[in-house]
């Protein structure tokens, strides 16, 4: 039985009016704002991931998700995994928004005995789900999850966010062959299909086209979507849903520094944060472009 | 090792340390890393057949240096660790020298088992390059601290174990391994450390360095911390009269038996110093020798069975108790059991470290926490953030 005692009881329908569109948009910007501010602050961190994520895990926390942060560990919660550890930052600040803890702790980023640590761990900071940072077995833990909850015919979902470099891990394959074995309906896989790795485009390094095909073959249902518009990323999550014969894996196209003009679809951007100064005082000003007012200054 | 005892104490003229050793200003600041990338590239001049492969870490693991010297021998592997382990082995055996680079916590954290079957046991001519080895790796944080690779790789058949001190002997035992057949593991850190070796320090495979000459006891050490050591013996020396042995043990594995023995014989106590798990690492393959050849008190500075954590380098090595006055702490306590007497069960150098590291955070945390702006529920404005100021 389906533990009723905490958190919302019912799974909400998905589809967006436009007055909570508008506020979840409105909500990115802040996070993104949020996301700066907390970076810079920390002096080390990543940057370009988690910007164009901000979207995703707005509409994850403030939307999909059946949570409750007052209780990380409600036992019927939908699980976030993230496997690409290293854009904990944007998952941070959602939480922080969410509830889950104060905002203030943003300030305490990567420093010496901080619950936010560089990469999230799972016995630092209740809600994070899972430690993670190499890349690649995230989805396996995803996959063992949803398994699970088949298996005891329990409610929650399972999002398993992952990033397209790190597609380049043999371990993710592995799981995508379980999944698609298990027909495990009740996971879903975003990929952050942002085209940039480290060393710089996944094109050059180890082309990961034609991707759709390549899930598809491991029996796979696939949604591609534009990640960095909240209203396309919750449409492909109601198709996930929609299906229960396979589970789903939604590719969504995102722009790595999105916001920030001068960070976008530079690979260079990865895996560091604006200097103090002209370069972060531009990227402050540039996200406050974005969306018109910025919701965190007028609360 | 000296053959005759020396009756010198002091600094050992013939190690040929850097003139200015204890002095900071001067002293330069490089991550032994960078040893690495010069010495690919000096080996790629004089062998054709060496080849490197990355995962996906070009610039940080500084095999860019060889990727721009030699951009046909580079290979560009992408996430895949494990693959590369057996792709280079694959290489190795049509003749080719291959060095794999990634971070150590995930080469050969990640692809361990690839490693042991088609680089170990296959015994093919693989160089496993680990960078941003230690906790030094700072604000990533644990996932990204590997303190592990000294203990799982020294245990493995055909493989030879390096841990550089500075950058300068990075790229002589990177020249080296590029000379030995057979499977070896370099391990690098990423943070500046002290250069303090001279391309004239003596370095041969398998053979441990005496940088100090010393006979109430010896410290062992091996990676960027022996410069730690070096600094408590000196504060030792001047503070208390104690005079340490200094010994460079960057040869984890074959380690040399006769330099541990004749340690033991002429110092009667053993400190060993490592950036990585105590248990299993170079404190390990010195307690296992001990134990085996001539037992004598030793204690050991190293991470105490605990994950490393984020924090800025310099805080995390202090935090986990590694620095210099841990070691003069660790040191006490030898020469306390030296003399046989009683000795606290909890070692004293853990205890401080424990009380340092709660002391440490709460600072750092409260400092954080006082800055807090209006708009995350503290006192400051919002354009006190340093993403705000002008500057």
């Amino acid at each position: 039985m389906p533990d009723l005692t905490q958190g919302p009881k019912v799974r909400q329908p998905l589809h967006l009016h436009d007055k909570k569109l508008k506020q979840l948009e409105e909500r990115a910007t802040a996070i993104r704002e949020d996301l700066i501010d907390m970076l810079v602050e920390a002096g080390s961190g990543h940057s370009a991931g988690p910007l164009g994520m901000a979207d995703i895990f707005t509409a994850l926390y403030f939307h999909v998700m059946v949570h409750d942060p007052k209780h990380p560990d409600w036992s019927d919660r939908d699980r976030l995994i993230l496997s690409n550890g290293h854009i904990c930052p944007i998952r941070y600040v959602a939480m922080a928004h969410a509830g889950y803890f104060p905002k203030k702790m943003l300030m305490t980023l990567r420093k010496f005995g901080s619950p936010l640590q560089g990469h999230p761990e799972r016995e630092r900071l209740p809600g994070v789900e899972t430690t993670s940072g190499p890349l690649g077995s995230g989805s396996s833990q995803a996959v063992g999850l949803a398994y699970t909850a088949l298996l005891d015919r329990k409610p929650w979902r399972v999002y398993c966010a992952m990033s397209d470099g790190e597609l380049e891990a043999g371990q993710t394959w592995e799981a995508m062959l379980f999944a698609g074995r298990n027909k495990l309906y009740n996971c879903t896989f975003i990929i952050d299909r942002n085209n940039i790795q480290i060393d710089g485009t996944t094109e050059e390094i180890m082309p990961l086209e034609p991707l759709a095909a390549k899930f598809e073959s491991f029996n796979l249902n696939v949604v591609r979507c534009a990640g960095n518009s909240i209203r396309d990323f919750v449409t492909a999550v109601e198709r996930a849903h929609g299906v229960s014969e396979k589970p789903t894996v939604i590719i969504a196209d995102t722009i790595p520094g999105y916001g920030v003009p001068y960070m976008e679809h530079d690979y260079l951007w990865h895996g560091k944060p604006p200097a103090p100064g002209t370069e972060a005082n531009e990227a402050i000003n540039s996200l406050r472009t974005l969306g018109g007012k910025i919701v965190s200054e007028h609360e | 090792m000296a053959k005759v005892k020396k009756p010198t104490n002091g600094l050992n003229r013939e190690a040929w340390l850097v003139r200015d050793l204890f002095d900071e200003k001067k002293l330069k600041q490089v991550p032994t890393r960078n040893g690495y990338g010069e010495g690919l590239v000096e080996a790629g001049k004089n062998d054709k057949n060496i080849v490197v492969l990355c995962a996906d870490l070009t610039e940080s693991t500084r095999s860019l240096a060889f990727k721009e010297a030699f951009p046909d021998r580079f290979v560009q592997m992408g996430v895949s660790e494990q693959s590369m382990a057996s792709i280079a082995a694959g290489m190795a055996m049509a003749g080719k020298v291959p060095f794999i680079s990634s971070y150590a916590c995930f080469s050969p954290g990640r692809n361990w088992e690839q490693i042991r079957t088609t680089v170990a046991l296959n015994n093919t001519n693989v160089k496993i390059a680990g960078a941003h080895a230690g906790v030094s790796v700072g604000p990533d944080g644990a996932t990204h601290q590997m303190i592990e690779d000294i203990a799982i790789m020294r245990v493995m058949p055909n493989m030879r174990v390096f841990v550089p001190c500075d950058a300068i002997e990075t790229r002589k035992t990177t020249l080296a391994a590029a000379k030995l057949a057979g499977p070896c593991y370099l391990r690098f850190a990423r943070e500046k450390s002290p250069v303090f070796t001279t391309q004239k320090t003596p370095f041969k495979v398998g053979r441990a360095e005496t940088y100090r000459h010393g006979h109430d006891l010896t410290i062992i050490g091996a990676g960027p911390l022996l410069y730690e050591a070096l600094l408590a013996a000196q504060m030792l020396s001047h503070d208390f009269g104690i005079e340490c042995r200094v010994v460079n043990m960057h040869t984890i594995k074959p380690v040399d038996v006769k330099a541990i023995v004749l340690a033991a014989k002429e110092t009667g106590a053993i400190v060993t110093v490592e950036e990585a798990q105590a248990a299993g690492g170079l404190a390990g393959v010195v307690a296992e020798t001990l134990a085996l050849t001539t037992p004598v008190p030793m204690e050991r500075i190293g991470v105490p069975d605990r994950f490393g954590e984020s924090g800025s380098p310099r805080e995390v090595q202090e935090g986990l108790g590694l620095t210099a006055p841990f070691i003069a702490l660790a040191v006490d306590r030898v020469l306390q059991r030296k003399l046989g007497k009683k000795v606290p069960t909890v070692p004293a150098h853990l205890v401080a470290a424990r009380e340092r590291l709660e002391i440490m955070q709460r600072e750092i945390f409260n400092e954080a926490l006082a800055r807090t702006p209006r708009k995350w529920g503290g006192k400051k404005p919002d354009a006190s953030l340093k993403s705000r100021k002008k500057t």
